[in-house]
């Protein structure tokens, strides 16, 4: 693991650097414009839930590097009160304090990977993951750089 | 302002500049509701050709933005949605009615000319 970015979320304004840098991190990982767009994306509806329900937390992006396939994984976390049910919070429709309801289940629509993890008054951690295959030249230089 | 409105005869043109904030989202929304009264204006274009991401927020409000002009008496068609913005969009199953959109300005104005005449079709 490598590249590490960790970009404090703390008003609305502060979605505007981070879709660039998430952005800029899928380019440099090899994602496709539409997969860097929909990652983009789901990393606006994150910060936007912690802006919207909790006010402040950071996100962090880091690149994952397996055999066959990298990785962009982004991690959401705040310090807020917590989600009491996160199956609800992920059905599309339910929204609290003026959401729409699309942030959380749009997010984990445009990525592979989804969790949610959520203590009640400790505060809520999102991960998500998108994840990009090799193709055979990649592999073959995977393979060679591994021995 | 990162968003340029310009007048164009009967119509108001809005050319997003570059990736806005949701302020500056609700900021324009505003200055256009108040732009079609004063301008009498009877169509908007809203150019998001700058827009590389245009989430769930943003989507819902350029919806608001078709229903007030409307509400106003103008109509609103949205120019140049990216085609990976696109894919993006449809994962949110927003319903984007009455949201019109078109791929350049050309076609925005032609659009414009029908439903202002009266025989667009419009009304759903």
């Amino acid at each position: 693991m490598s590249d590490e970015l960790c970009l404090p979320v703390r008003s609305d304004a502060d979605m505007v650097p981070a879709r660039a840098h998430a952005r800029e991190l899928a380019n440099h990982l090899g994602f496709s414009r539409t997969d860097a767009t929909l990652i983009a994306t789901a990393v606006s509806e994150i910060a936007r839930n912690i802006v919207m329900h909790v006010g402040h937390g950071e996100l962090s992006m880091q690149s994952i590097h397996e055999e066959r396939r990298c990785g962009l994984r982004v991690v959401a976390r705040d310090a807020g009160p917590g989600i009491p049910d996160v199956g609800t919070a992920l059905e599309s429709g339910f929204a609290s304090r003026g959401g729409m309801g699309l942030g959380l289940p749009g997010a984990r629509r445009l990525m592979d990977d989804f969790a949610i993890d959520s203590e009640l008054g400790r505060g809520t951690t999102v991960t998500m993951t998108k994840w990009r295959r090799f193709d055979d030249l990649e592999l073959l230089r995977e393979r060679r750089r591994r021995g | 302002m990162p968003t340029a409105i310009l007048r164009q005869g009967e119509y108001l043109v809005a050319s997003i500049q570059s990736d806005l904030s949701d302020t500056e989202v609700l900021a324009l929304r505003d200055e256009l509701a108040d732009w079609i009264g004063r301008n009498r204006a009877r169509g908007v274009i809203v150019d998001v050709r700058a827009l590389d991401v245009i989430d769930s927020f943003v989507a819902r409000s350029l919806r608001s933005i078709a229903i007030i002009a409307r509400l106003r008496g103008a109509h609103t068609v949205v120019v140049g949605i990216q085609p990976d913005v696109a894919i993006a969009m449809v994962q949110f199953k927003l319903n984007l009615i009455p949201l019109r959109a078109t791929l350049d300005l050309d076609e925005a104005l032609a659009l414009l000319d029908r439903l202002t005449r009266g025989d667009g079709g419009d009304e759903r």
